[in-house]
């Protein structure tokens, strides 16, 4: 039974890593580009982790803009749609994890991702109108030899160990300097 | 004074000790900072009962013999109960052992009533000498009074107005409840939890518990055990469920995990909905695991959780609106006497089932030996096999 995840090197890196949490300290970077109007562009390659530089097999590159009807370009997805695309694939690479080490073959996982929005916030309209995300509402079509409660309990234990969820559940200091 | 063993505690651990080493006829002594069954007097709030049916707590040498074995008791009656345990027990009250070390033959104590030389010790001091209060307490703005479940005796010493109480296992769903009842609204910060229905099948959960067979699980056949022994209380209290529904269902409001305090505002998060959902799972996988046990159908199916739809994640603390917030987030044991490197980074004592190693012993610590080991009905088969193992190596 196999869904391609390989749980024996999750399961040895969790107990090498339990008695070794320099090595876990990891950096993720991404580095962006102005290019005109509110369209940018973002590379990301390289990461620091296991104590030493990393580099990704490839370089990635995203571009971010508005959609027309925000009078923009929309060379790219907005910013905060990037959010969702962490979500979804963070909680489906969670399942396919978990499936994996319970002996769960999955046939199809689905993902749904709405996010509820009220740009009167970014517009500066309402001062009592959040920036970001009211609601976000993920829902899963999972396709698996599995009970419905055993389905359930992969999708509750994927949020439990998921990086995205937690960073958009809970707060996290970030600081932005000029260099 | 020199002495074969030294049980540091007259809890209900350090009793049972006592009961073993006697029967072994190893000589001993319990020291004891205040009297038998300290905690229970002096460490507890004024409601509470246990959440152990009378029935269920046995120590050696003393059962239930009143007329309600099916009741909780209050903390007079289990004050009692130890006493009783203590009959022929070696104890002597008001001795603080303030510093444990090796020594040549073993180890040198040093107490409020003078130093005592022992070959072994046995650590039965507790699991739950201090509370637990994140970091982030340091946050909270002067104008809240905070309190841990050591200072809290009942409602009304609180100051009037709103309380959150963050954490949600057994002592924070009790608090809950009686604060609303007292008539202060409840903010409950729920982070990971254990449910369980009082009565499964007409039977207290409890009495499924134990004679499934799930609290007699070995230290040694757990998955998990360093996850087993972190896993918080189960949200019980006395005769009735006590969940998040029932809670609810009083008015309290509940909001996620306690994530950050940050000018002025606690920061809750967005999670809670899985945290409920986590804990509607493994309720009712372990109402399979009764099923299952017993040969039966599937009995009764409780409600899942009711989480609001939005609860809310940000809590100004200045506003007014909260004027005290009570830690309910946990205890642990104080080892600031026990000079001997045996406690981990974690502040754990580091221990394969109380046997520290050296002649060195530990008793009442989260699943030591068993999943019941912290609670009164695990102690017997716990200290029997921990002095038993003692015995073989004073004779080794
Ligand atoms: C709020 C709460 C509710 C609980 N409810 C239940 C329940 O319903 N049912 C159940 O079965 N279990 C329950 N437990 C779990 C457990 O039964 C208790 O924690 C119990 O007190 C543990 O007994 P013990 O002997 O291990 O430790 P304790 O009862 O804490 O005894 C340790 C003793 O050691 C003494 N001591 C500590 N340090 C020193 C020192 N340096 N020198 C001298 N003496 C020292 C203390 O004064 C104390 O008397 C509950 C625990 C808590 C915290």
């Amino acid at each position: 039974m196999t869904n391609g995840v390989n749980v024996q090197a999750l399961l040895d890196a969790r107990e090498v890593l339990k008695g070794a949490p320099e090595a876990a300290q990891f950096t993720w970077r991404a580095s962006s580009k102005w290019q005109h109007g509110v369209h940018s562009t973002t590379k990301i390659e390289k990461f620091f982790g296991l104590g030493q530089e990393q580099t990704h097999k490839h370089e990635s590159v995203f571009e971010a803009d508005h959609p027309a009807i925000f009078a923009a370009e929309d060379n790219g997805i907005t910013p905060i749609e990037y959010l969702l695309v962490g979500l979804a694939s963070c909680l489906t690479a969670g399942i396919a994890s978990v499936a994996q080490n319970r002996g769960i073959k999955l046939n199809s996982v689905e993902a749904s991702v709405e996010g509820g929005h009220d740009i009167r916030g970014i517009l500066g309209a309402d001062a009592d109108v959040r920036n970001g995300f009211n609601d976000i509402k993920v829902t899963f079509s999972i396709d698996a030899d599995a009970s419905p409660a055993d389905i359930e309990a992969l999708v509750a234990q994927s949020q439990k160990r998921s990086a995205v969820f937690d960073a958009l559940t809970n707060p996290t200091n970030v600081t932005v300097e000029v260099a | 004074m020199h002495v074969t063993t030294v049980v540091i505690g007259a809890g209900h651990a350090g009793l049972a000790a006592s009961h073993f080493l006697r029967a072994a006829s190893i000589d001993h002594v319990v020291l004891e900072r205040g009297e038998v069954a300290n905690s229970w007097r002096h460490e507890r709030w004024d409601s509470l009962r246990l959440l152990t049916p009378n029935w269920l707590n046995r120590l050696p040498g003393a059962s239930y013999e009143g007329p309600d074995p099916d009741g909780y008791a209050d903390m007079a009656e289990v004050v009692d109960f130890l006493e009783r345990s203590a009959k022929d027990v070696p104890v002597r009250t008001g001795v603080a052992v303030t510093s444990v070390r090796r020594s040549d033959g073993g180890y040198s104590l040093t107490t409020s009533q003078g130093p005592i030389e022992a070959r072994t010790v046995i650590i039965a001091s507790g699991a739950c000498n201090v509370a637990s209060v994140p970091g982030l307490a340091a946050a909270v703005p002067s104008s809240v009074e905070q309190v841990t479940p050591f200072d809290y005796r009942t409602p009304s010493r609180l100051p009037d107005g709103g309380v959150l109480v963050v954490g949600a296992s057994a002592t924070g769903v009790q608090l809950a409840a009686e604060i609303q009842r007292s008539g202060r609204p409840v903010v409950l910060s729920a982070g990971e939890h254990v449910r369980m229905p009082r009565v499964y099948e007409g039977r207290d959960v409890l009495w499924w518990m134990h004679h499934s067979g799930i609290w007699s699980q070995r230290y040694d056949e757990v998955d998990d055990l360093t996850r087993a022994r972190r896993l918080p209380s189960p949200q019980l209290a006395g005769a009735s469920t006590l969940d998040l529904n029932v809670l609810t269902s009083l008015g309290v409001e509940l909001v996620g995990r306690l994530s950050a305090i940050r000018d002025g505002a606690a920061l809750f998060s967005g999670g809670l909905r899985n945290v409920a959902a986590l804990a509607d799972l493994k309720m009712n996988r372990l109402l399979d695991t009764f099923d299952e046990w017993a040969g039966t159908a599937p009995g009764e199916r409780f409600q899942p959780t009711r989480v609001p739809d939005s609860s809310r994640w940000r809590l100004d603390l200045t506003s007014g609106e909260i004027r005290s917030i009570v830690w309910a987030t946990g205890f642990r044991p104080d080892y600031s006497w026990l000079d001997v490197p045996v406690v981990d980074a974690k502040g754990s004592l580091v221990h394969d089932g109380g046997v520290v190693g050296d002649g060195l012993y530990a008793l009442g610590l989260p699943v030591l030996r068993r999943r019941r080991s912290t609670f009164i009905c695990g102690i017997e088969d716990d200290a029997r096999e921990v002095v038993d193992q003692l015995r073989l190596d004073l004779a080794g």
